[in-house]
């Protein structure tokens, strides 16, 4: 007979406020306007999306900002299947790296607009280097899920 | 024993409500800071160390992860260390082992932390498990409110003695922090102020606490060769102490706290130091709470157990006293508790560097720093001299 | 959704929701059906002989497992105490409360709990009326779950 422990159930629940700062506000209205935007390190020369206080590589507050294409290719995805804390939207869903055209980092966002109800299908039609383009939600509320996701081209 | 080693610079946030930045900014303010007043590149940096209250406080788990480019450790080897409210002291601890040992030549120690964004009381009332301690501490004032009644009750100490000391501590720090451009609080209060505030956990009032603040501090320690040959005037590590405690609050006498007496005694044998109140010059005293200011004074050996009220009263312990502690204002008006450790410590090597400008101690060539963690349950020092 | 604070810095607002469950263990468990029958259970260690209240697994001393089982006084002497009036997560009842350490007849630690019975709402009344030293017991709730709070309080004798 399976031996049965006691638990004690315990739920901890914390009301968070977090300072989002001139960069990622900016980066927030941004996409309100159906825009991405990115900014570039004054030394290195790197776009860097989305855009960034300071360039992680030469320590330096980033320099000037610029709207980026809304189009590039697929670097790397994963499709989720569970749910679990702090998922962007409801299982299935695709998690992907999208390096986006005239960019110097990888972009993480969503791959959708196709069906996800069939492992291989979806294996067929995403790949490595497959062109994407954001497509977006009709409402916005400066957030990244104002892009709904990026759908193969 | 290890080689010797010193601090060659430090560099600290403007403290407070800082929702003009996110957390890794914040970071990299006092990152920025160090550097510029080390006179070195992160390149010269063979590891780093990171700490900050556990991950519930800014509901960001991986902190060392998350401040990963602020603070220049990506390609480095890193260690994170978390003490609660002594953490910034064990960072200073992990950073001196490090280069002591000779297996780093010059470490970045990093503490922080961003109280507004998340609820510190709950994050410290799940210190303790939910069987049984977490419904009793009250949130930290409630623990430290219980260990002054206890004192107050074990001496015999009239109540209003203790009422007096406790709000001449008061006075005095938020005064001092006035000549801090660091400190978060800068508000000064009169004694009929702190003695009629709001009770929060009797017998401590609003003005006998600290604020929750957002804030950074980081701190560069090197071996004696790099020191010597990069700083005009490195702060030396002369004595370490570090002891913890049983996790049951009920199971050991915090009053005479073995675990406080016991961490000084060890920081002192090493610097060789016999008696403090005399030898040492400044004392950055962890200081969250008056009462419990107090209470360290006795447990550290700066007077007798029982006299640290009248010893207050008479200004021993005040700038231009004999043995003046908290010149900087101290935890009581500035507390981003991942960094609060690290900032006694920073401060104790800008007065024995002569760097503290308007909160300078004339002289000052020894002192000590010191923080408490958990709910009363680490302490740790390190005492820092000009010379070696 | 980013909202701004009253400094017009901008703001976002989360709550994390974690649900956790823990293992309670043989120790606590037996501790806790103590409790449910009104009896506190303490244990001893067959080294240092301290009795420990909550009963423990092991002496956090010696080191070594505490197997004796020893049910203690429910009277005892108040070694601290805190009138606590702010609300936080976490918190065992409304406040205002009175959080508290007491000596229980016969064992050899203090144990966390609540002072209570009477008015807490005036400060000086409570100051009066409450000192260290004090003798205080138990008292149970009617409805018992296995919890620290099937104590209700301990009560002024």
């Amino acid at each position: 007979m399976a031996k049965h422990f006691q638990t004690l159930r315990h739920d901890v629940w914390l009301p968070y406020k977090f300072a989002v700062g001139p960069t990622f506000h900016r980066f927030y209205e941004g996409l309100k306007e159906e825009k991405i935007l990115a900014n570039q390190c004054p030394k290195c020369g790197r776009i860097l999306v989305p855009a960034r206080t300071f360039c992680p590589t030469c320590y330096v507050d980033m320099g000037d900002w610029r709207e980026v294409a809304q189009e590039g290719e697929v670097v790397s995805w994963s499709l989720a299947h569970d749910e679990f804390f702090g998922m962007p939207v409801d299982p299935p869903f695709i998690g992907a790296l999208i390096r986006l055209d005239g960019t110097d980092c990888n972009f993480l966002h969503l791959i959708g607009g196709l069906d996800l109800s069939n492992q291989d299908t979806v294996r067929g039609k995403i790949r490595q280097g497959a062109r994407v383009k954001a497509v977006w939600s009709d409402e916005k509320t400066g957030h990244l899920l104002d892009i709904k996701y990026f759908q193969p081209v | 024993m290890g080689r010797a080693v010193g601090i060659i610079g430090t560099g600290q946030t403007r403290h407070g409500s800082r929702f003009d930045v996110t957390y890794p900014d914040l970071v990299r303010e006092a990152v920025q800071a160090v550097f510029e007043d080390a006179g070195i590149t992160p390149d010269d940096i063979d590891g780093v160390v990171s700490g900050t209250m556990p991950s519930m406080m800014e509901g960001v788990a991986l902190t060392h992860f998350y401040f990963a480019d602020a603070m220049r450790s990506v390609g480095k080897p890193i260690l994170k260390t978390e003490t609660c409210g002594s953490t910034g002291v064990s960072l200073a601890l992990t950073g001196y082992y490090w280069v002591a040992s000779g297996m780093a030549d010059m470490v970045l120690v990093v503490g922080s932390e961003k109280m507004h964004e998340g609820d510190s009381q709950a994050t410290m009332t799940t210190v303790a498990e939910p069987f049984y301690q977490r419904f009793f501490i009250s949130g930290a004032p409630g623990v430290f409110s219980m260990q002054s009644q206890m004192w107050m009750a074990r001496y015999g100490i009239p109540e209003d003695k203790l009422r007096d000391a406790a709000a001449k501590v008061s006075v005095d720090h938020h005064r001092d922090a006035l000549d801090n451009p660091y400190a978060h609080i800068k508000k000064a209060v009169t004694m009929d102020e702190v003695k009629n505030a709001k009770v929060i956990t009797y017998p401590c009032r609003l003005w006998d606490i600290c604020p929750n603040s957002d804030g950074a501090c980081a701190v560069i320690f090197a071996c004696e060769q790099k020191a010597r040959k990069i700083c005009q005037r490195p702060a030396w590590i002369k004595g370490i102490g570090y002891r913890g405690d049983e996790y049951w609050f009920g199971d050991s006498d915090k009053v005479v706290w073995q675990g406080a007496i016991e961490a000084a005694k060890e920081a002192y044998g090493m610097a060789g130091i016999t008696n403090p109140r005399k030898e040492l010059d400044v004392a950055e005293v962890y200081n969250p709470f008056t009462f419990q200011e107090l209470l360290y004074y006795e447990n550290f050996g700066f007077c007798d157990f029982a006299q640290a009220c009248d010893y207050t009263l008479k200004g021993t312990f005040a700038r231009g006293g004999e043995l003046p502690c908290d010149p900087s204002g101290g935890t009581l008006c500035t507390n981003p508790i991942g960094a609060t450790g690290l900032i006694r410590v920073a401060e104790a090597a800008m007065q024995v560097t002569g760097k503290a400008g308007d909160h300078q101690i004339e002289g000052a060539g020894l002192a000590l720093a010191h923080a408490m963690g958990g709910v009363d349950q680490f302490n740790g020092i390190m005492i820092l001299g000009s010379q070696l | 959704m980013v909202t701004f604070d009253k400094k017009g810095n901008p703001i976002i607002e989360a709550e994390v929701r974690i649900p956790y469950e823990l293992a309670v263990g043989p120790t606590w468990y037996r501790f806790f059906e103590g409790l449910k029958q009104e009896k506190i259970f303490a244990t001893r260690c067959p080294k240092c002989n301290r009795v420990l209240v909550p009963a423990r697994s092991f002496c956090p001393r010696c080191f070594v497992d505490m197997e004796q089982w020893v049910e203690v006084s429910q009277e005892g002497e108040i070694v601290a105490w805190v009138l606590t009036d702010y609300e936080y997560f976490g918190i065992p009842i409304r406040p205002p409360f009175i959080g508290s350490l007491i000596h229980l007849e016969g064992t050899d630690c203090t144990f966390n709990h609540l002072i209570g019975g009477f008015d807490l709402s005036d400060l000086d009344t409570v100051r009066k009326k409450v000192k260290n030293g004090m003798r205080v017991k138990a008292v149970w709730e009617k409805e018992k779950k296995g919890h620290i709070l099937d104590i209700k309080y301990f009560e002024p004798l």
